[in-house]
């Protein structure tokens, strides 16, 4: 039985022609969001721009009752919490990485990075409930006074104010060593993929010359993956940065500028979640939006740095 | 010549050795602490009424999350029917029709910094898009928060998953004569399906547990949740609104809830986990 | 054989998991020769000298069993030092393999690993690796650029200036040309002719008129077993096995 060629699968064609054009839509709809979120975002802000200028920038002024509103604390508590979180977070995830990677026993491994990447799992609420019940109790009565009791005997060190006041735990500290803990297994984990994909002969051939396996991490496998550890830093970065429970929790939520890390203070996203809900004025709104903007912005460049970076080192050593 | 001692060497890689474990056993000692920490005050919490009572005003003893749980999966549920299908459909457009095209490339780029985008943004995004021309919040809010949430992780996953699926069945569909839709839905989906799956619960489990989103969109609320059309009650930010009150009513309900949405998260994770293993094996 | 071999193989199997890839491998290495493994690819050349600095250890589930002796050593005991054993037994791969450093830096790697060096003896002892691998001339002028930046056949002279400047005994080479093209091809031929006064030298190579080039003996693998062995000359003019003869003739692999 034989038909002709044309024609007969016009309703199989009309039906694939749609499938195509619905997925593509839906891929579309990505692009779409991601763009009305700068869009929307300028918009509900526009009232705070206009009206503070570049001075939103520069003062630490925020009066929710005089309507007076400046960024520079939120701004300073997201940077201040999340230099310390990794200052933290870099050396360890190298570690671990490093750890499950090159040194451990391939069933150590497994198990070590099961429970690792559970860490990522666990809500950001969670971690927010321990720090503030169990977490930050501790800081206060175990580490910090420790802490700033070594520091301020050093002498020259103690002219910086880095551990002055009570600790109470509610603070930058604390914030900055749970967000440390937060993007820990993230930025592991991207570290992990770059020292597997360093060619096996090529740790093979600095183990032929008789290194041990430090000597073939230091000088071979670091420096082989330096880049790719570079963007798993951008990564982690820019989840440390929008951090919002975890951090809304612990840091204290004051709009205060003080050098030191006992005391607290407030980032963007805690100002956020803490203030948001209860704005009514107008003003006092869109200024927190422009707020929210600003961290969008800042974790919209890291993200897209970290991406275009690792996109780029995945490619250079897949030619390798 | 000055040979270098093998001893020291050796000891220096050892004492490499022994810092990178500790550095494991510091993120291990950690998981095990919130864990342990939320099981147990979580456990003492927890009763029958937990489940079925709403919250109840603080000093009244015997109030439950109940109200919040039920939220929650209503929120859960919106969004997961809302961002599931897009986000399947946008990964199947990346994996099998815009591959190497240029918009393929735009969209899997933005889905991928979507991911990094913090999830509260995300709340502000759906208030000022949703709940401030409503002038009011909303579960539909929450849910849309959510979804927009959930889209990018299902797409990528979605896509590294047809992706792995040899061409050499996509054509030998076509060869049979099946369009492009049933090669793609009943072959293609069908080969990949433990991975679509994986994806789908990873995306759940990401947004079961989120607080951020639902601050300004879906809010909170101590009643049974009706309908989606006013503040909707929900486990994480009752969690958050009874853990910064000062009443040890409400903070007992915070570690039961927390004890449920941890379980209910890291269930949902090693069960997907669990899945892909299972998936990939056979 | 006249002299004392430099390494005796003596019933080496070798398992990767459950699945054994050589079988009761006997044969004897002579020093500052140089013998040519051979075979069709999977027959376990590679697997097979691999064992002589016992990089497969990396693995956990690969093993040997049976005895290889360096210099009467047998360096399949567990209490072998593998640092000092690699040190002793240098290996070059298929791809060349420049570290992510410079020319100079590469070089100076294994040197700084096993020796307290000045900066200027690095150099000294970096240079005359370079020259003993006879790529001096061609890199003396780029010492500081990426080892990466060299051509093929450069780069996989800079390996062996590498595996030189610790002073190897014996040097394991793994079908190092078969990545690179004809003209490098021949410049590492002729320099293994060269090497082999101080060196000892095991080369596995896919490539028959390779061996009959370069080797004095030759070994023929084939499933995991050494079907023959013997001076490079008699088993290409006279196998004395059917399967050698069909492969070294082209009939089959």
């Amino acid at each position: 039985m034989t038909r002709s060629l044309r024609g007969r699968t016009g309703g199989a064609q009309r039906a694939d022609a749609l499938f195509r054009a619905l997925a593509a839509g839906c891929a579309v709809l990505i692009l779409a969001v991601m763009a009305a979120f700068f869009v929307r975002l300028v918009l509900s802000a526009e009232l705070s721009i206009r009206h503070f200028g570049w001075k939103f920038f520069a003062t630490t002024n925020w009066d929710p009752n005089a309507l007076e509103f400046g960024a520079l604390s939120s701004i300073y508590g997201t940077l201040a919490s999340t230099v310390i979180a990794m200052a933290i977070a870099t050396p360890l995830s190298l570690a671990i990485a490093l750890f499950l990677t090159e040194m451990a026993h391939p069933a150590v491994a497994k198990v070590a990075g099961n429970a690792i990447e559970l860490l990522a799992a666990i809500p950001s609420i969670i971690f927010g409930m321990w720090g503030l019940f169990v977490f930050a109790p501790f800081m206060a009565a175990h580490v910090e006074p420790v802490l700033a009791k070594t520091w301020n005997a050093v002498p020259l060190l103690n002219l910086i104010p880095l551990f002055r006041g009570t600790p109470r735990g509610i603070d930058l500290l604390t914030s900055g060593v749970i967000l440390a803990l937060m993007v820990l297994p993230f930025i592991s984990s991207v570290m992990r993929d770059v020292f597997l994909m360093v060619p096996a002969v090529v740790k093979e051939s600095a183990y032929g010359m008789g290194a041990t396996t430090w000597e073939v991490t230091r000088r071979v496998t670091v420096r082989y993956g330096v880049y790719g550890l570079v963007g798993a830093c951008f990564l982690g970065l820019g989840r440390a940065i929008g951090e919002t429970m975890a951090v809304t929790f612990v840091i204290g939520n004051s709009h205060r500028i003080s050098a030191s890390l006992l005391d607290p203070a407030t980032s963007i996203a805690s100002t956020l979640a803490n203030e948001f809900a209860e704005a009514s004025d107008p003003l006092y709104l869109s200024s927190l939006v422009q707020l929210g903007l600003v961290l969008f912005l800042i974790a919209f460049a890291l993200q897209v740095v970290a991406h275009l970076w690792l996109k780029r080192v995945a490619k250079s050593m897949g030619t390798l | 010549m000055n040979r270098r001692s093998l001893r020291g060497r050796k000891t220096r890689d050892l004492a490499v050795r022994t810092l990178s474990a500790l550095a494991a056993c510091v993120g291990i000692f950690a998981l095990g602490w919130i864990l342990w920490v939320v099981i147990q005050r979580g456990a003492a919490a927890i009763n029958w009424e937990m489940f079925v009572k709403s919250v109840t005003p603080p000093g009244v003893a015997g109030g439950g999350v109940g109200n919040a749980l039920l939220g929650s999966a209503m929120l859960v549920g919106v969004a997961a029917l809302f961002g599931v299908p897009v986000g399947i459909l946008a990964g199947v457009y990346l994996a099998e029709f815009g591959r190497h095209t240029r918009l393929g490339a735009m969209v899997r780029f933005s889905a991928n910094v979507m991911m990094g985008i913090p999830s509260i943004i995300v709340g502000l995004f759906v208030f000022a898009l949703i709940v401030a021309p409503m002038q009011h919040y909303s579960g539909w809010a929450g849910a849309v928060a959510l979804a927009i949430l959930m889209v990018p992780v299902v797409s990528r996953t979605t896509e590294d998953m047809l992706a792995l699926v040899p061409n050499s069945l996509r054509e030998s569909a076509l060869a049979l004569g099946a369009p492009r839709w049933k090669a793609t839905v009943q072959v293609v989906f069908r080969a990949a399906k433990a991975g679509l799956l994986t994806g789908v619960l990873l995306a759940v489990a990401r947004v079961s547990g989120e607080t951020a989103p639902l601050l300004f969109t879906s809010l909170n609320s101590p009643y049974w949740p009706q309908s989606l059309n006013g503040p909707t009650a929900n486990l994480t930010v009752t969690i958050f609104n009874c853990a910064m009150s000062p009443y040890p009513d409400w903070q007992r309900l915070a570690w039961g809830a927390s004890l449920i949405v941890t379980v209910g998260v890291l269930a949902l994770n090693v069960s997907s986990r669990f899945m892909l293993k299972r998936g990939s094996g056979d | 054989m006249d002299a004392r071999p430099k390494i005796r193989v003596r019933g080496l199997n070798f398992f990767y998991g459950a699945n054994q890839a050589l079988l009761d491998n006997s044969l004897d290495i002579a020093a500052n020769k140089v013998t040519a493994v051979i075979g069709p690819s999977g027959c376990g050349k590679s697997t097979h000298i691999r064992v002589y600095n016992r990089v497969y250890a990396l693995y956990r589930d690969q093993r040997a069993e049976g005895e290889v002796l360096l210099d009467g050593e047998n360096i399949l005991s567990p209490d072998v030092d593998l640092i000092e054993l690699r040190r002793r037994v240098g290996m070059i791969f298929q791809r060349p393999t420049p570290f992510p450093m410079s020319v100079l830096e590469n070089v100076a790697y294994g040197l700084r690993l096993h020796y307290a060096l000045s900066r200027d003896e690095v150099a000294g002892r970096a240079e005359a690796a370079l020259r003993q691998a006879a790529l001096w001339e061609e890199v003396k002028d780029k010492l500081d650029r990426p080892g990466t930046s060299l051509s093929g056949g450069q780069q996989q002279r800079l390996c062996i200036a590498r595996a030189l400047a610790v002073e190897p005994e014996v040097l394991l080479m793994d079908e190092p040309t078969s990545a690179i093209d004809p003209v490098a091809t021949a410049k590492i031929e002729d320099l293994v002719e060269l090497l082999k006064e101080r060196y000892t030298i095991v080369i596995v190579t896919h490539n028959m008129q390779q061996a009959a080039r370069i080797s004095d003996f030759t070994a023929f693998f084939f499933q995991g077993q050494i079907v023959e062995f013997g001076p490079t000359e008699q088993i290409f003019t006279r196998p004395r096995m059917k399967q050698t003869e069909d492969y070294v003739t082209g009939r089959f692999g």
